[in-house]
C-alpha cells in the first residue's frame, strides 16, 4: 500500500489552489451558474422532453420534486439558496451527452444507476439525461451497438460525459478483456473513447482504484481508470456500487457549473467523499459510550451498538453513505447490522485486515490527505489538469511488485 | 452455397461481456454452425486463495452485480456446510426473502428491460391507436384472469406521445438502432405499444424490489447483511414497521407481475405460437437444478425446498434422477484455462492459457473455434450437458410431481392453449422465468408473515454460533441453490483457517460454456443452432434465444461466411431518420 500511496503522492503533489469557501465565492458561482444554465436553456436540446411535461405526465407532485432538489442540493454541499438553480438545472440535463461503457465489471453500478431514486429520476435517466450508449440497456447489438458508439462519440465529440465502469485488464497485454468485432482490448477501447470526451466519470470502486480484480494477486494486472487515461480530466465516485445519488449529483452539478466537482486528492467529489463514515454514523453514540457489539446477533446488536469491534472499518473510511443511504434512503449497511467494509477506499479488499476483525483506529487516516493536496485542489474543481499516472510510474509500480 | 460468418459483439443488454460467432447459410438464413466466448477474465477464484473463509461471501458476491446476493449466500452456505453450522429460523426466512426479492427483480429487470425488445418492436408502437392498445391490455389480462396494470386510455396517449417526441427528434438514445421493422417482430402495433408502456412502468416497480431487498440488505445492489451463521439485520427483522413495508412494496409488486408481467406472457405465447410449436430456440432440452429456498430448518440439503433438484434428460418427464454435487466437473478443452481433464470444483484449477483469436480478417477477429475460444469452462453433469435456469426449475419441479409448480405450469399452459412440449423453446424459456415471479410474489409475503410470527413468538435469535478455531482447520464444504438464472454452487476447501481452494460453477458457465473433450454443444450454441434469420444482415432471432437465457456475461455475435472471409455488412436500420 505505501508503494501506491508513494506514486500517488508524487503526482498530485503539484496541484496548487486555494481554499475558499464565502459568501463570495457562492454569489459568484450562482451568478455564472445562472448565466450557463439560461444559455443551455436556449440550445437546442437533444431530446425534446421537457421536466415540467415529464412531471405532469406521470403524475409527480411538483412539491415532491422541490423535496428532492432540496436533499439534493444538501448533499452537494451547496447553501440553500442554490435551490432554484438546482431544479433549473435539471431541466437542462438533457444538454449533456452520456456515454456509459461497461469493462471489467459486473454490471453493479448500472444496476444502482437503474434504482435511481428520487421523483422523475427514472424519466432523467431514459428522458432528460442523454444516454447515448450503455452496453447494458441498449437494444442494438454487435455492429449497430458500435455503429451506435461511433455516431455519439462523432456527434456530441468533446462534449460527452463517459462514464466507466469496471476496471481495466493491463497483464498479458490487455488480453483479459476485448470488445468489439475486432476484438479490441479494454485498454485501447477506454484510451480511444476517453480522446474526445469532455471528462471521464470512472464509477464504481473497479473503474476508480482497480476494486475486485485488482485484489492481491491481481491476476490480471486490473488498475483503474486513473492508470490508464492521460490529460484527461477525471472524477472518481468510488464505492460498491457508487451511490447512484453520487452519479447523478456530478452529472447536475457538471451541468450547472460547467466543471467538475471539488475534487479531492483521489479525484474524488468532496461533497461524497469529504467525510468519514464515522462522523455521521448512526451508531456514533454508542462508539463514544464504549458500546460494542461482541458477537453476531447478541444483546448489542439487538440494541443497534456499535459495530467497531466486529470489523466495522467506518472510521477509515470516506463516503456519504450514512446521511444519503441507498435505495430511496431505506437503510444502509451499518443500519443493516453489518460493519462498513470500507468499499470505497482504494485497496479495497486488501487494505483493511479481516472485515469482521477490528482494524486498529487512526483518527488522523485520510489517503487522500497523506497524499499532501487534501484540500488543495483549486477552487470549484475546475477543469484540473491533474497529471495522471505516466506508463513509467505504472511500470515503476509494477518493479515494486505491486 | 454461400454462408455468412456473424460477428455480433458486443452483444448488448446483457450483464457481462460476450461474443458469438455464427455460421449463417445465405440462402436460407439457416444458423449452421456457432461458437459463444466469454470475452472477459477477473480471476476471482484465484483473489479468494489464502483468505478467510468468512470474508469470502463480500467478495464472491461481487463476482456478479445481479445475482448479486445469490452469490453472497451461496459463498456464505459453502462455509456453513464445510463448518456444519446451521441457521436459525429468522436467518433462513430472511435469506428466503431477500433472495426472493432478488428472483423477482431480475427477472422482471430481465424481460423488460434486457429481453423484451427483442419480441417488441418500439417504432411499430407508433402505429398504434391508444384505444386499440387498453383494449389489448385489457383482453390479456382477461386470459390471464386478472386485473389489468393498466387499461386507461389516457396512459396508453401519454406513452405514444413521449414515443411520438422521440422519434421526430431522430435520436432515441438506447433505442437507437434497433433492428425495428424485422419481419420476425410478429406483435400488432396495438400490442407493442402496451409492452413498451410496460416497459416503462417496470423500471418503477424495480426499484420497489431493489428497496425491498435494502430493506434487511443495507444496500442494493451488493447487501451486507449476511454472514456465515446467520444474518445481521436483526434489529429490521424485529420492526414491525420494516416488515409491513416490505409486505405493501411485495403486493404492489404482485400486482403487476399478474396484472401486466403475466397478461405480456399470454399475448408473446399467442402471437409467437409458432415459433414455439417449432420448438425455436430449445436447444438441448435436459435440465439441471441444484434446488434452492429451504421450507424448514436445520442442514438446507436435507429440507424441503421451493425448487427441488434434480436432472430430466431430452425432455423426458418421467424420469427424474437426484442432483448429487459429486457428479459436477469442469471441462476447458476449449476454455482458455490450462487443465486436461475436467475437474471436480473442490480440486478445480483457474489457470489462464489464453491462445488468443486465430485471425484478424479486414479489422474482424475471429476466435480460433477449433481450439481454445472462450474465458468460460463448460461444466459437465455425470459428463452430459445440461441447461440451468427458470425453466429447468419449472421442468424438474414439474417432472418431480411439485404440486405448486405443476399448479402454476398448468393453468398457464391451459389458459394460453398450449402444451408442455411448447415450452422448450425462447419463448418457453422467457415464459418460464414469468411463471417462477408469479410463484415468486405468491409465495414470499407468507415467509413475512412467518417470521413475524416467529418474532412474535419470542424469538429473536439471528446467528448460530461456533468456534471457528476448531471447524476451520481441515474442512471442505458447498453452497449449492439457485440463482435467479439457474444452478449456482461454490465449492470451498479449508486448511488452517484460509481458503486452499475456491471454484465457483455458476449458471452462466453452465449455459454459455464453449464445445467439451467431446465437441459437444452447451446450451447456448446448441439453442442457436438451427435458428433461421428473417433478414440474414440481422441477427435478431439470435439475440432472442441467447437472451432468453438471460446471459449474465455481456454478449457478441459475430456473424462470418463459410469462407471465414466476409462480415456481414449490416443495413442501418434508419430508425433515426423516422
Amino acid at each position: 500500500m505505501e508503494n501506491d500511496l508513494a506514486v500517488q503522492k508524487s503526482l498530485y503533489s503539484k496541484v496548487n489552489g486555494i481554499e475558499k469557501r464565502d459568501d463570495d465565492f457562492y454569489k459568484e458561482l450562482y451568478a455564472r451558474s445562472e448565466k450557463r444554465i439560461d444559455s443551455l436553456a436556449k440550445t437546442n436540446p437533444f431530446t425534446e422532453e421537457e421536466l415540467d411535461e415529464v412531471l405532469l405526465e406521470d403524475g409527480y407532485d411538483r412539491r415532491d420534486f422541490m423535496k428532492w432538489v432540496s436533499a439534493t442540493t444538501a448533499m452537494l454541499m451547496l447553501p440553500g439558496f442554490f435551490e432554484p438553480l438546482v431544479a433549473k438545472t435539471v431541466q437542462v440535463l438533457n444538454r449533456v451527452p452520456v456515454i456509459w461503457i461497461n469493462l471489467q465489471d459486473c454490471a453493479g453500478n448500472s444496476e444502482a444507476f437503474l434504482r435511481t431514486d428520487g421523483p422523475t429520476v427514472d424519466e432523467l435517466i431514459l428522458d432528460i439525461i442523454t444516454l447515448e450508449f450503455h452496453e447494458l440497456l441498449m437494444a442494438p447489438s454487435g455492429e449497430q451497438a458500435e455503429l451506435q458508439l461511433e455516431n455519439a462519440m462523432t456527434t456530441f465529440k468533446d462534449e460527452y460525459l463517459l462514464f466507466v465502469e469496471g476496471s481495466i485488464p493491463t497483464a498479458a497485454n490487455g488480453i483479459y478483456g476485448t470488445i468489439g468485432t475486432s476484438g479490441e482490448t479494454y485498454v485501447d477501447h477506454l484510451v480511444r473513447l476517453s480522446a474526445d470526451a469532455k471528462a471521464i466519470v470512472a464509477v464504481g470502486t473497479c473503474a476508480t482504484f482497480g476494486g475486485v480484480p485488482a485484489a492481491a494477486p491481481n491476476p490480471t494486472g486490473a488498475r483503474g481508470v486513473m492508470d490508464i487515461v492521460q490529460n484527461k480530466p477525471i472524477v472518481n465516485i468510488p464505492a460498491c456500487p457508487a451511490n447512484p445519488a453520487n452519479m447523478l449529483g456530478v452529472i447536475l452539478l457538471y451541468v450547472m457549473t460547467g466543471e467538475l466537482p471539488d475534487l479531492d486528492g483521489l479525484l474524488r467529489p468532496k461533497f461524497a467523499f469529504g467525510y468519514r463514515i464515522h462522523d455521521a454514523c448512526e451508531r456514533r453514540v454508542h462508539f463514544d459510550a464504549g458500546e460494542y457489539v461482541e458477537e453476531w446477533g447478541d444483546a448489542a446488536a439487538q440494541a443497534g451498538h456499535c459495530l467497531y469491534k466486529m470489523g466495522c472499518k467506518g472510521p477509515m473510511t470516506f463516503n456519504n453513505c450514512p446521511t444519503v443511504k441507498y435505495n430511496r434512503g431505506t437503510s444502509w449497511p451499518v443500519a443493516a447490522g453489518h460493519g462498513c467494509i470500507g468499499c470505497s477506499e482504494p485497496g479495497f479488499f486488501d487494505k483493511f485486515d479481516r472485515f469482521e476483525a477490528p482494524t486498529p483506529f487512526n483518527p488522523n487516516y485520510n489517503p487522500a490527505s497523506d497524499m499532501g493536496v487534501y484540500g488543495a485542489a483549486a477552487g470549484l474543481g475546475l477543469f484540473t489538469a491533474f497529471k495522471q499516472l505516466t506508463k513509467d510510474s505504472v511500470a515503476q509500480e509494477e518493479e515494486n511488485g505491486n | 452455397m454461400a454462408t455468412k460468418h456473424m460477428v455480433i459483439d458486443p452483444i448488448t443488454r446483457i450483464e457481462g461481456h460476450m461474443r458469438i460467432e455464427a455460421v449463417v447459410d445465405e440462402t436460407t438464413g439457416e444458423v449452421q454452425d456457432v461458437f459463444c466466448s466469454s470475452t472477459m477474465f477477473r480471476g476471482i477464484e484465484t483473489i479468494l486463495k489464502g483468505r478467510d473463509p468468512r470474508d469470502c461471501g463480500l467478495m464472491a458476491m461481487r463476482i456478479c452485480g445481479v445475482c448479486t446476493v445469490t452469490h453472497f449466500q451461496r459463498s456464505i452456505e459453502s462455509v456453513e456446510n464445510a463448518f456444519n453450522v446451521t441457521v436459525p429460523t429468522n436467518a433462513r426466512l430472511m435469506r428466503n426473502i431477500i433472495q426472493g426479492a432478488l428472483f423477482m427483480h431480475d427477472h422482471l429487470v430481465h424481460y423488460y428491460h434486457l429481453h423484451s425488445l427483442d419480441w417488441v418492436d418500439v417504432i411499430s408502437a407508433l402505429d398504434a391507436t391508444p384505444q386499440a392498445a387498453a383494449t389489448e391490455a385489457a383482453k390479456w389480462a382477461n386470459v390471464a384472469g386478472e386485473t389489468p396494470w393498466t387499461a386507461d386510455v389516457q396512459t396508453f396517449t401519454d406513452m405514444k406521445d413521449r414515443l411520438v417526441k422521440f422519434v421526430k427528434k431522430g435520436r432515441l438514445g438506447i433505442f437507437g438502432n434497433g433492428y425495428w421493422g424485422n419481419p420476425s417482430y410478429k406483435l400488432t402495433p396495438a400490442q407493442n405499444l402496451v409492452a413498451i408502456t410496460h416497459y416503462f412502468q417496470a423500471l418503477d416497480i424495480q426499484r420497489d424490489l431493489g428497496q425491498m431487498m435494502t430493506i434487511f440488505g443495507g444496500k442494493d445492489p451488493h447487501p451486507q447483511s449476511l454472514v456465515v451463521g446467520g444474518v445481521t439485520s436483526i434489529i429490521d427483522i424485529k420492526d414491525p414497521a420494516k416488515r409491513q413495508l416490505f409486505k405493501d412494496l411485495a403486493l404492489r409488486v404482485r400486482a403487476f407481475i399478474k396484472g401486466a408481467y403475466m397478461p405480456d406472457m399470454y399475448m408473446l405465447a399467442n402471437m409467437y405460437k409458432s415459433e414455439m410449436a417449432a420448438g425455436d430456440g430449445a436447444g438441448l432440452k435436459s435440465f439441471l437444478v441444484y434446488g434452492g429456498f429451504p421450507l424448514n430448518d436445520g442442514d438446507i440439503y436435507s429440507a424441503n425446498m421451493l425448487f427441488p433438484g434434480g436432472i430430466v434428460h431430452n425432455g423426458d418427464l418421467t424420469k427424474v434422477t437426484d442432483f448429487d454435487p459429486a457428479m459436477v466437473t469442469e471441462d476447458v478443452t476449449h476454455a482458455w484455462y490450462a487443465a486436461t481433464t475436467p475437474e471436480h470444483p473442490y480440486v478445480g484449477t483457474t489457470t489462464p492459457n489464453y491462445t488468443d483469436f486465430k485471425s484478424k480478417v479486414n479489422g474482424v477477429a475471429y476466435l480460433d473455434t477449433a481450439n481454445k475460444y472462450s474465458w468460460i469452462k463448460s461444466p459437465l453433469y455425470n459428463d452430459t450437458r445440461v441447461e440451468v435456469g427458470p425453466l429447468a426449475r419449472m421442468i424438474v419441479g414439474y417432472a418431480r410431481g411439485d404440486t405448486r409448480i405443476k399448479g402454476y405450469v398448468d393453468n398457464f399452459n391451459k389458459r394460453a392453449g398450449i402444451t408442455i412440449d411448447n415450452l422448450y423453446s425462447s419463448v418457453g424459456r422467457t415464459i418460464g422465468r414469468a411463471l417462477e415471479s408469479e410463484l415468486m410474489s405468491d409465495i414470499i409475503t407468507d415467509w413475512v408473515d412467518e417470521l413475524s410470527t416467529n418474532i412474535n413468538s419470542g424469538d429473536f435469535t439471528s446467528w448460530s454460533k461456533f468456534d471457528f478455531a476448531t471447524v476451520s482447520q481441515n474442512a471442505e464444504g458447498y453452497g449449492v441453490e439457485e440463482a435467479p438464472r439457474g444452478a449456482l454452487g461454490h465449492w470451498i476447501r479449508i486448511e488452517n483457517g484460509k481458503v486452499a481452494n475456491y471454484q465457483a460453477v455458476v449458471p452462466s458457465t453452465w449455459n454459455a460454456g464453449p464445445r467439451d473433450h467431446l465437441g459437444r454443444m452447451g446450451a447456448y450454441e446448441s439453442a442457436l443452432k438451427g435458428i433461421k434469420l428473417a433478414n440474414i444482415d440481422e441477427p435478431l432471432e439470435i439475440l432472442r434465444a441467447v437472451h432468453s437465457f438471460d446471459p449474465c456475461i455481456a454478449c457478441a455475435v459475430h456473424v462470418i461466411n463459410t469462407q471465414g472471409k466476409e462480415l456481414a455488412s449490416y443495413k442501418i436500420n434508419p430508425v433515426c431518420a423516422v
